[in-house]
């Protein structure tokens, strides 16, 4: 991006520097609005889980009746041996590593490696697919051990809403990411964003900084994965 | 960028951001139905939240008739009265009060008073548009389901929202659940367009420091609603699964109408807190852009500065911050312990002190004003007068001591009406009567203005100043009859009907500010550019209305605050905030030079 603001790049460091940031003409943030967009949504989209956190650890701390215990519940019977939170800890890991192969698309993308980028958003878009499929596996395991939304054969009926609202509400980020980690790499591998083509999701300018702010979203999505892995699976 | 033929202002001259994009429609449905441009979507939004708010002005007035004259109108009955309640409630509120000041005036004068083409994603602006009207169409046609719109409140409490006996629980409250989140996602879209487009793309010389307050006022309240609906989401979304999935989330085990309900160990406390945290912040969101709006009018009628811009803008951030710590004030009653509430009680009070300097800080931009009693400076003044009546009282509503008697009572009806009803309300007029000119290159008739004024601000003391008292005798608020109490003195009823008859006279008088509209809109005379001699960059464009892209061929370049009224020794009583220091002549026949009144004139 061309900077045309006026702008000069020495700018101060630290606090005189987050002074001048804000005392400055024109814009606060020497970032592209996209990005910019992307940071105040996360900010807001923070809160969203934050309520939802909150309002479990409110119900599992006010509910009379015992709550699950999670290393039971989620454990996966491997050759007749019940390993705990085995699953969620596969999931997990492939999720974080997810967000390795987005971090090397955005690296790629601004060197301007149309075929490198592609790969690697091809290749996180197939990790969170993978994710969620298991997701829905373990959605299905649950719900043949009789866990329901009202209530399950263990204790606290809050167990099953919170676990399906929340994982669920997770779980439609990861989908919404990766639909557009597939549409981003279509576009990629067609060179929209080389010559700035216009189009869908791009606004009437492609450019590479647009896979950058899809990258800010999905290791945010990531990010959340890890406060709900601690707070459902190791609480 | 140029596009050359298309027009004129499509050309963007070295300077220009890089990431602005205008898009340039070329048929009808393109300029004024799909539109991306602010200014459109402005009107769009404006005009639908004036629609829907005409519903609830008209449920209003339906209660109003119960009350003064309970048992005369055969249609109303308790159930409908509870109806009218919540759908008058939530649409004011969040329908037409949000929607008006954000999405109206917000995408109006963002992009103008901060010298930008347009917002900085239009495409999503327009989709905030859209997402909006059906949210106001699904709420709607809640009237139409069977059973109704939903009675519960506009707080929607549970568990008797979602539960037997409550009107509107087979359709109307889905119906309100589902409004809600198609609004929030529809506001979150616009939201993200505010806030990145004052920080991010603002006209040369324009620093946040140097921005009308307006802005600021918008501005704050579109990041305070950014955090807060979220909140309100999440309530929803959990009361909507325990009505449809009989999850617990916020219902206990409890009989209803003899029969189990089928839920049990859910927290309606927890419900209290989320929507709270969401409510109380809420009632900023209205406040502050009409804070920012009244500075603007005020100072602008006034010919001064404001008094105290920076303690005026850190007022707003300070508020803007607390407001985010006191929601447990309107749980006082729900046995909370002590200590807690006493802690809420604290920082309610805290937010006072901001409040109140921004009163004295109008009174003192005032203070030896050369003051021009225009419509729009009549509506500021009367805000001032009724914000100062309901903050009072709610100095009262604070302590919980006070509160715990007069909670549900009249008196919280009297007190909210007077600061979160009356007082933006009247500056939502103001700023009508103020920017019409620049909207449509007409003025706004101003005897009728003057009439629709004195009617609406007295009006508005007649029927919500009583209500004061029949709090204080213990009329409970949401009754659609108290019929013979012991308590309640007789003459309780002659206050009620009295109030009813000011409540239809006020209604009736709106028509003529509507007429106003659309006869000016003709007939009014031609505004010209600069009607008021306003220093802010909206009143500087090259034509008016302005155009697509706003401003002409160059964007404006800022070289002052926008409060430079009669600036000592300077000829002119008004410098536009673009004016450059050697354009400003001098009384003596000097030019030049900074100007006294500035304090940070700086040239970008
Ligand atoms: C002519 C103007 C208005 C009249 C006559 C009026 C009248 C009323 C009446 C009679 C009630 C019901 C009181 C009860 O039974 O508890 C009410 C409730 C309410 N009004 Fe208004 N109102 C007006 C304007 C507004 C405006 C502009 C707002 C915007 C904030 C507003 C917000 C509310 C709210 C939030 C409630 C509470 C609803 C509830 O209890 O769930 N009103 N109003
Ligand atoms: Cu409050």
């Amino acid at each position: 991006m061309v900077d045309t603001g006026s702008r000069d790049t020495s700018a101060p460091e630290g606090m005189q520097g987050f002074v001048a940031d804000w005392s400055a003409e024109r814009r606060v943030f020497n970032v592209p609005w996209g990005k910019a967009m992307m940071w105040l949504f996360i900010l807001s989209d923070i809160f969203i889980f934050a309520c939802f956190l909150v309002g479990y650890m409110v119900l599992r701390m006010s509910t009379v009746e015992p709550w699950p215990d999670a290393s039971e519940v989620f454990a996966l019977t491997v050759g007749g041996q019940s390993i705990p939170l085995l699953l969620i800890a596969i999931m997990t890991f492939i999720l974080i590593s997810s967000s390795g192969t987005m971090a090397l698309a955005v690296k790629y993308g601004y060197e301007k490696n149309r075929g490198m980028t592609t790969v690697l958003l091809l290749l996180t878009a197939l990790l969170g697919t993978l994710f969620v499929g298991m997701q829905a596996f373990e959605w299905y395991i649950l719900i043949n051990d009789g866990v329901r939304p009202w209530g399950n054969p263990w204790g606290a009926a809050q167990f099953g809403a919170v676990f399906f609202l929340i994982t669920g509400f997770h779980g439609t980020h990861v989908t919404i990411g990766v639909i557009f980690i597939l549409i981003m790499a279509v576009k990629v591998m067609r060179g929209s964003l080389d010559s700035q083509r216009p189009g869908f999701l791009t606004g009437r300018k492609g450019r590479y900084e647009m896979v950058e702010t899809l990258g800010l979203y999905w290791h945010f999505v990531d990010l959340v994965w890890v406060f709900i892995f601690a707070f459902f699976y190791l609480w | 960028m140029a596009e050359p033929g298309r027009e004129s202002v499509s050309y963007a001259p070295a300077g220009e951001f890089d990431d602005m994009e205008l898009s340039h429609p070329k048929t009808f449905l393109g300029k004024y139905i799909w539109s991306q441009d602010a200014k459109v979507i402005a009107i769009q939004y404006g005009i639908t939240a004036m629609a829907i708010g005409v519903v609830a002005l008209v449920l209003s007035i339906l209660m109003r008739l119960q009350l003064g004259f309970p048992g005369t109108f055969a249609l109303i009955d308790p159930g409908s009265y509870l109806q009218y309640v919540t759908m008058h409630g939530m649409i004011m509120v969040v329908y037409l009060l949000t929607a008006l000041f954000l999405g109206g005036f917000g995408n109006y004068l963002i992009p103008l008073m901060c010298g930008a083409r347009d917002m900085a994603f239009p495409y999503l602006n327009m989709l905030s548009y859209w997402f909006y009207l059906v949210a106001v169409l699904i709420l709607v046609a809640s009237f139409f389901v069977p059973g109704g719109a939903s009675g519960a409140g506009w707080t929607l409490y549970p568990p008797q929202a979602i539960s037997p006996g409550t009107p509107g629980i087979d359709g109307g409250i889905l119906l309100m659940f589902i409004s809600l989140m198609v609004f929030i996602a529809g506001f979150t879209m616009g939201g993200l367009n505010y806030i990145v487009t004052v920080l991010q793309a603002r006209a040369r010389g324009m620093t946040l420091m140097r921005m009308p307050l307006t802005i600021w006022g918008i501005f704050m309240a579109t990041v305070m609603a950014l955090l807060a609906f979220p909140a309100l989401l999440v309530a929803v979304l959990m009361m909507l699964f325990d009505m449809l999935l009989g999850t617990s989330f916020f219902m206990p085990a409890m009989l209803t109408l003899g029969e189990q309900s089928g839920h049990e160990g859910g927290s309606p406390l927890l419900y209290q807190h989320l929507f709270w945290f969401f409510g109380h912040p809420e009632v900023y969101i209205v406040a502050l852009p009409a804070f920012g709006i009244v500075s603007d009018i005020l100072a602008t009628h006034a010919r001064k500065n404001i008094f105290g811009y920076r303690m005026m803008v850190w007022a707003i951030i300070i508020i803007a911050v607390l407001s985010f710590v006191v929601w447990a004030h309107h749980m006082f009653v729900s046995g909370m312990n002590p200590y807690f509430g006493f802690l809420f009680a604290t920082t309610t009070l805290i937010i006072a002190v901001p409040t109140a300097i921004k009163v004295y800080n109008w009174v003192l931009t005032l203070w030896r004003g050369n003051i021009r009693m225009t419509v729009p400076m009549l509506f500021a003044i009367g805000f001032i007068f009724t914000f100062v009546n309901g903050g009072l009282s709610g100095l009262y509503l604070g302590n919980v001591t006070v509160d715990v008697p007069l909670a549900d009572t009249y008196f919280v009806v009297g007190h909210f009406h007077m600061v979160m009803a009356v007082a933006p309300v009247l500056v939502v007029f103001g700023a009508i009567y103020h920017w019409y000119p620049k909207m449509t290159g007409r003025m706004l008739n101003d005897t009728l203005g003057k009439i629709h004024f004195w009617i609406t601000f007295l009006g508005s003391y007649a029927i919500f100043y009583p209500m004061h008292f029949l709090g204080f005798a213990g009329v409970p608020r949401r009754y659609y009859a108290y019929g013979e109490t012991g308590y309640i003195a007789e003459s309780a009823q002659a206050l009620n009907a009295f109030m009813s008859v000011a409540a239809i006279i006020v209604a009736l008088t709106q028509l003529l500010f509507f007429f106003n509209l659309v006869w000016s809109y003709y007939r009014g005379r031609e505004s010209g550019p600069n009607p008021w001699q306003a220093t802010t960059l909206e009143w500087q464009t090259e034509h008016t209305p302005p155009r697509h892209g706003n401003f002409g061929e160059t964007l404006p370049v800022v070289y002052r605050w926008a409060y430079d009224f009669s600036v000592p020794g300077a000829k002119q009583d008004y410098l536009p905030q673009n004016m450059p220091p050697e354009a400003v002549e001098y009384e003596d026949g000097g030019r030049g030079g900074g100007s006294a009144a500035s304090p940070d004139e700086v040239r970008p």
